[in-house]
């Protein structure tokens, strides 16, 4: 079944296509990897699809309804849930209290609320923080926020942007796992990342961007050995 | 499709990281000084009672700001639209209709409540945020001025004198000079105005509130309707902030355009808070307590100063030059506040 279908997604920044034509369609219960060089659009395609810019023309159509244009909190309710690259804590408050109103969402209760935050930071392995001002957090801790935040939502559809970003290789092999394991509990996943090990490790589909535009979609060992793909991003050495 | 919630949750209902005293402690707090406040009409002189009856209308208004502005992070200049809107709704409502002052209060809020939600929209919608929110908001509280000063109804500059009754009267509040209801009538509402506060800060919607303030596209991309938290948000603010109005109007027999929508009275919300600490539950209290006496004593100083300010005599606007310097140690020194720093220094 069809989860996400994107039609000639397109974003331009007065003039820049940051976003170009994009075609995808995403089936429930997929990971589909993205990797591109800098700046090709990822960032922007993710934001277009939860809502945080509006498309200049496009379609996106998610669980069978057109979200097109909606605001990002409706996506979001929607099960459309995204993380973002250049961390976004509340800064006021401690990592459980960041966690809980992202649990909120399902839980009215406070005491509810706080429980499922705490049990998603236990799985992000955030624990050790748990009181911590978030402010205080250390790179690779506001990266696990993020996706601890999103998690705490019960995504349906997961947008994940460079999670694995600042950790170091003992700190994400956990998180690997993690993702196998969400990923495992039905929940759709879009995962840009630039380390291509977790990439190879995690993707079902490989979509690559260039330029706002999709270079490849397919197999990831098939988009690895795509010339082009080489050419763009991974570099002769990888082939 | 299996999803998190029906795995088993992994964390016990009792798990001891769960536990948040911060409401419990707070609410202990809040009855103590509450218990302690109520018997200050016992030990104090009418003069003095005067002071701390001001102090507390000023701690009501500020306490009312903080949820806006502190917690909402929608910094409001013209919270003087509201307390306006509270002491003539009680003045017109009372004069010209022999209706209740507790009813008044009541229709005062939410009529408040209904005109800061109109007010906050516009200023959202159109996106004005910061300085710029700030600005609408005192130009919004001067064309209430200008208004009030030219409609007949309400008795334009003249205002409204609260008849004086020659009993005491629990539906009109009024009783002799000097009773202790005079006090603990605001020392109620400031104790209400509090408890919502706790309660508030500690609930989802209060948490959304501070998020928002924190970091709008993150509130919203977790689901968070920014538009809606923020409107709820600025709703009990005004309404606070107007049942100081109402209690003005009972407690000087009078109110008239510039006690009520004057500049000066959006300065009096902001001030305490800003001096206490913004966005915390006590700091517009512990500014009020402050501010409360030193405008007291300002006045006192311009009506007989001492020799050696003998020029000062008869000139007005002082208190206001006085909290500007206040204002301007305070943002400098004490960006949070006299108990925001203070709490936090404890707290590490
Ligand atoms: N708000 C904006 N206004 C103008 N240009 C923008 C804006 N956001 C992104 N861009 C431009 O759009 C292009 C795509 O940026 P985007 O952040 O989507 O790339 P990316 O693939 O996520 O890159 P990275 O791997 O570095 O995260 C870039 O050229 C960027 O400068
Ligand atoms: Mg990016």
């Amino acid at each position: 079944m069809t989860l996400l279908q994107v039609d000639q997604l397109t974003k331009s920044f007065s003039g820049l296509r940051a976003v170009s034509d994009v075609d995808v369609t995403v089936t429930d219960g997929e990971f589909l990897g993205i990797i591109g060089p800098n700046g090709a659009g990822k960032t922007t395609l993710f934001s277009l699809l939860a809502g945080q810019l509006p498309p200049t023309s496009g379609r996106v159509v998610f669980d069978g309804q057109d979200i097109t244009g909606w605001p990002a909190d409706k996506v979001a309710g929607a099960g459309l849930v995204r993380t973002f690259q250049l961390m976004r804590p509340f800064e006021s408050m401690s990592v459980l209290e960041n966690v809980a109103v992202a649990a909120h969402h399902r839980h009215r209760s406070r005491r509810a609320a706080r429980r499922h935050a705490l049990e998603v930071i236990e799985r992000v392995r955030l624990a050790e923080y748990v009181h911590a001002p978030s402010g205080s957090l250390p790179t690779a801790g506001l990266k696990r926020l993020e996706l601890a935040r999103a998690l705490a939502l019960e995504p349906r559809l997961l947008l994940l942007d460079e999670v694995l970003a600042g950790l170091v290789p003992a700190e994400r092999a956990p998180i690997i796992e993690l993702l196998r394991e969400i990923h495992a509990d039905g929940v759709t996943v879009m995962f840009v990342e630039h380390i291509m090990a977790a990439v190879m490790a995690l993707s079902e589909r490989l979509l690559v961007m260039a330029e706002g535009q999709e270079l490849a979609l397919g197999d990831p060992q098939e988009v690895i050995r795509d010339p082009r793909v080489v050419e763009a991003y991974l570099g002769e050495d990888y082939a | 499709m299996t999803t998190l919630t029906e795995r088993p949750t992994t964390i016990a209902a009792d798990d001891p990281r769960l536990k948040d005293s911060s409401a419990t402690r707070s609410y202990a707090v809040l009855g103590v000084l509450v218990a302690v406040l109520a018997v200050l009409p016992f030990l104090l002189d009418d003069q003095t009672e005067t002071v701390a009856v001001r102090t507390l209308i000023f701690a009501i208004m500020a306490v009312g700001w903080n949820l806006m502005s502190g917690y909402g992070g929608m910094f409001s200049f013209g919270h003087a639209a509201f307390f306006g809107i509270g002491a003539y709704t009680d003045a017109y409502l009372l004069v010209q209709h022999g209706v209740s002052p507790w009813i008044a209060m009541v229709v005062g809020a939410l009529i408040s409540a209904a005109a800061g939600t109109l007010i906050a929209f516009l200023c959202l919608r159109y996106k004005l945020a910061g300085p710029y929110f700030a600005l609408a908001t005192f130009a919004f509280a001067q064309v209430f001025l200008l208004a009030v000063q030219n409609i007949d109804a309400l008795n334009r500059t003249e205002g409204f004198n609260v008849p004086i009754l020659s009993e005491d009267s629990w539906t009109m509040m009024q009783w002799k000079a000097g009773s202790p209801l005079y006090f603990w009538i605001p020392l109620g509402i400031l104790a209400l105005g509090l408890l919502g506060t706790i309660w508030f800060v500690h609930s989802r919607t209060g948490q959304y509130a501070q998020a928002v303030r924190d970091d709008e596209t993150a509130a919203a991309s977790l689901g968070i309707n920014v538009m809606r938290v923020r409107l709820v948000t600025v709703a009990a603010s005004c309404a606070l902030t107007s049942v100081a109005g109402s209690f003005y109007t009972q407690y000087y027999f009078f109110v008239g355009p510039e006690q009520g929508f004057g500049s000066a009275v959006s300065v009096n919300a902001i001030v305490p808070a800003v001096i206490g600490g913004i966005g915390t539950i006590w700091g517009p209290l512990v500014g009020a307590l402050i501010v409360g006496p030193l405008s007291e004593w300002i006045a006192d100083v311009l009506r007989e100063p001492p020799g050696f300010l003998s020029f000062l005599e008869g000139l007005s606007g002082l208190d206001v030059a006085v909290y500007a310097a206040l204002l301007i140690l305070i943002v400098l020194f004490m960006p949070k506040g006299i108990y925001g720093t203070l709490r936090d220094r404890f707290r590490s």
